[in-house]
């Protein structure tokens, strides 16, 4: 379970990451907002999810996030893509990524720990929103042969945590720097 | 596609205009309006109106000055200070 749990904080703060790479840049205002604050609330769950784990694991959320060496973190191989300027690929992950958390997300609705249940729950009526625009994009950009085309080259990457990327170092670079530029400070 | 976004900020209250957003059609329109004007739970419900559906009139005259027409071109307070003090030195 908590195995289970490490995985999905660090698929929405490693995907969070990157989607928030869009800020500023989206193909249009409107979408620049609402995908930035999918990016958000996608971070946000990672925090939830990382304060549980820390309570259970005597440590804090921030230690979890930040201060793991890049082989430590679980997340799939997909939300490590930088994917930024391709709208398509992003939105082909976008998809893909929704598909698979909403499976995971309700089998830990059952969960028999209440707690796990109840923030499952709540992250649930949440990416319900991101599931909608996920679906609104796909109808958009179906038959579009670079959509398409991003589905088939990402799908395998959905469940492949075989490691972190090189890519995904330079993430955790830039994710860990100030952190890391302070040891031990109290933020 | 441009978007009129009317807002109620409590149950009963009267719609008021938001502001206006782009998007392709209804369900973009939905979800941006929710990012928009809902997502700090600030609205109770939302109006979302394609903008060609809005009758515009804007060019009313007024070239008689018939401004006794309007609540503001009638200034009652002043009429009734003066009937009042009249009122009070017992003349009519």
């Amino acid at each position: 379970m908590s195995e289970l749990l490490l995985e999905l904080a660090d698929d929405e703060l490693i995907l969070g990451w990157r989607d928030s790479e869009w800020t500023g840049i989206a193909p249009f205002l409107e979408e620049d907002v609402a995908f930035s604050s999918i990016a958000q609330n996608e971070i946000g769950h990672a925090r939830a999810v990382y304060e549980l784990l820390a309570r259970e694991r005597g440590t804090t959320a921030d230690e979890l996030a930040f201060d793991r060496e890049p082989a430590e973190y679980r997340c799939s191989a997909l939300v490590q893509l930088r994917l930024v300027p391709d709208w398509a690929r992003t939105i082909a992950r976008h998809v893909l990524y929704e598909e698979e958390d909403e499976r995971r997300v309700k089998e830990l609705m059952s969960s028999e720990d209440a707690e796990v249940a109840g923030l499952a729950a709540k992250i649930d009526r949440e990416e319900a929103y991101h599931r909608i625009h996920a679906q609104m994009w796909a109808e958009r950009l179906r038959g579009e042969p670079r959509y398409e085309a991003a589905l088939e080259e990402l799908r395998p990457l959905v469940s492949r945590r075989d490691g972190t990327s090189s890519e995904f170092a330079g993430l955790w670079e830039e994710m860990t720097m100030v952190r890391r530029s302070v040891p031990g400070a109290a933020w | 596609m441009i978007w009129e976004v009317f807002r109620q900020e409590r149950k009963g209250q009267a719609f008021a205009h938001a502001g206006s957003l782009e998007a392709p059609d209804r369900g973009f329109a939905e979800e941006y309006a929710r990012e928009f004007y809902g997502r700090r739970a600030e609205s109770q419900a939302l109006w979302v109106v394609p903008r060609d559906a809005i009758l515009e009139i804007d060019d009313f005259v007024d070239e008689l000055e018939r401004n006794y027409h309007r609540v503001d071109g009638y200034s009652l307070k002043e009429k009734l200070k003066e009937a009042r003090e009249r009122a009070a030195s017992g003349t009519r």
